[in-house]
């Protein structure tokens, strides 16, 4: 039997698709709807303790929809691209079908796969959407 | 004159260099966190487990002998690399439970007020600090930097009303890379009555360390980051052995129990609850001997040579900042412009570039850099000019676009 050069049962991880696609790119250097809404009706922050990235969604209704969405926070390419994307997919959208709105979705919207690593900071902004989404619904009963 | 590492030489020990990742080989730029290991250690191991197994201190068959005695010369060896004696080397799971076994112990066998520490340190050297504290009813001070290294002057000025009665800071920052003055730290703490403590993981593995030199009452370090297996190891002074109260309780740590309760083993013994971990032991012996064979001036030389074309290479973009200076111990931390550490490490990964990106568990550091995150490349003895070129070119690219 052939005895296996060091290494040689791990394989070698060959080049996928690289993670700064056009879109990510366009969505990190003019990421839409970035920035505050002082008068929001419903906010949440939260961020990855492994790297740092830290978001924060603020979110405005209208007649039982998403009238108004803004992010604001520090975080890598993937995260704020991410965050971009979902503050455009949600805009207008009811509170039900925001709901809707996960993790695939999420992964569509970017395509790529982010890998284990990565996947954190993809979803940090859908984690922190919803947490702004759950605490309107909480707060009107 | 140092004699200058074979770098190729010694890569031809390190089989795990021969991986490649996205068609190129695999620079490995994360030794601050762990090293690779040498052919000579992974035989050790292996071997120790073919012939030598059993449980130490316990059986009188020969077979249990011998795997004591290579447990207790792996000992020997360790403590003869720091200038220690082996009564004075406990081994413990890693740094970290070194630094927790002496938190709890200081602060449960003494009465102790207040604790010193340094704004630099890991993680696993204020956290410890603050569980004991909590429990045991002692407050917690920082010393303040002065540019990358510890203020003298601030810690003296911590100590010198002697409330404070220990004073734990780190021989180097696993983010700054810069030595601090041990020895000058560890007679301040003396001389105001203070127990003084080390942190040397990240120094162990280039220095040439001497613990009576440096005159510290406890230095901690890990066996993983100095191409061993992954273990810690705890200098005591013996008296403190002698003095403190257990860590761990259970087997091999006592002299007799009843239902009643308890009297200890003599000092290390005392420290080291359960089964130990032989084989790391054995491991760790063997990286020392091949550190020894080296020679620790020409491991310090070439951690400091790499560090500086690193930082150099890396000064070339202009956007690039750096947190604290090259040195022996290997490290260079920095960002570039506003773009994400991660994005660096990414960038870096995609050209099989290894390093570590994130807050490096130093989080009131990184507050005090006014930084939540930084990209670090970490040398050690296998790496190359060409493996720091690399890192540079893939920062370059990252620049271009993300910039």
């Amino acid at each position: 039997m052939r005895r296996k050069k060091p290494g040689e049962s791990w394989g070698e991880k060959m080049p996928g698709e690289s993670f700064y696609r056009e879109n990510i790119l366009d969505h990190y250097k003019k990421p839409r709807n970035f920035g505050k809404l002082e008068d929001a009706h419903s906010q949440a922050e939260d961020s990855n303790p492994l790297c740092g990235d830290e978001i924060a969604f603020y979110l405005k209704f209208s007649e039982e929809k998403i009238s108004e969405i803004k992010f604001s926070g520090s975080a890598c390419a993937i995260c704020l691209a991410s965050a971009s994307m979902l503050s455009q997919e949600a805009k207008g959208k009811s509170i039900q079908e925001a709901k809707k709105i996960g993790k695939r979705d999420i992964l569509g919207m970017l395509g790529i796969d982010p890998g284990p690593v990565r996947l954190k900071c993809a979803l940090l902004p859908l984690k922190v959407f919803k947490l702004a989404l759950y605490k309107h619904m909480g707060m009107r009963g | 004159m140092v004699k200058r590492l074979d770098v190729d030489r010694i890569r031809e020990d390190f089989p795990i260099l021969a991986r490649k990742f996205f068609g190129k080989p695999l620079a490995y730029l994360d030794n601050a966190a762990t090293s690779q290991k040498p052919k000579q250690v992974i035989e050790a191991i292996a071997e120790y487990y073919q012939a030598c197994n059993a449980n130490v201190h316990r059986g009188a068959y020969s077979l249990s002998q011998e795997a004591t005695e290579a447990y207790e010369k792996a000992r020997k060896k360790v403590a003869l690399f720091i200038n220690a004696r082996s009564e004075e080397i406990i081994f413990t799971k890693n740094a970290t439970e070194a630094l927790n076994l002496v938190a709890w112990c200081c602060l449960s066998s003494r009465k102790i007020g207040q604790v010193l520490l340094s704004q630099m340190e890991h993680h696993s050297n204020i956290v410890p600090w603050q569980l004991a504290g909590r429990r045991f009813g002692a407050a917690i001070k920082y010393a303040k930097m002065d540019g990358w290294k510890i203020d003298c002057h601030d810690a003296e000025s911590l100590l010198e009303d002697g409330a404070a009665s220990v004073f734990s800071f780190a021989h180097v920052s696993n983010v700054l890379g810069v030595e601090n003055d041990a020895r000058l730290l560890c007679r301040l703490a003396k001389k105001y009555g203070a127990i003084s403590c080390v942190d040397a993981s990240q120094s162990a593995p280039h220095f040439q360390m001497d613990v009576k030199r440096i005159g510290c009452d406890f230095l901690a370090f890990s066996g993983h980051k100095m191409l061993g297996p992954h273990i810690g190891v705890l200098y005591a002074r013996k008296e403190l052995q002698e003095e403190l109260e257990p860590f761990l309780g259970g087997g091999d740590m006592i002299k007799s129990v009843s239902f009643g309760g308890s009297t200890w083993n003599c000092p290390p013994h005392k420290f080291e609850a359960g089964t130990p971990n032989v084989a790391a032991a054995v491991g760790l012996a063997a990286a020392v001997e091949y550190l020894g064979k080296i020679g620790m001036a020409a491991v310090c030389q070439h951690g400091q040579k790499l560090s500086s074309f690193c930082r150099q290479e890396l000064e070339k973009i202009p956007q690039a900042r750096f947190y604290g200076e090259p040195g022996p111990a290997g490290i260079v931390s920095f960002n570039i412009g506003r773009i994400h550490a991660h994005d660096l490490g990414s960038f870096a990964d995609r050209e099989a570039v290894a390093i570590r990106t994130g807050h490096h568990c130093a989080q009131p550091l990184m507050g005090v850099l006014g930084e939540s995150s930084a990209a670090r490349a970490s040398f050690y003895i296998y790496n190359t000019e060409e493996e720091a070129l690399r890192l540079a070119d893939a920062a370059k690219k990252a620049w271009r676009k993300l910039g």
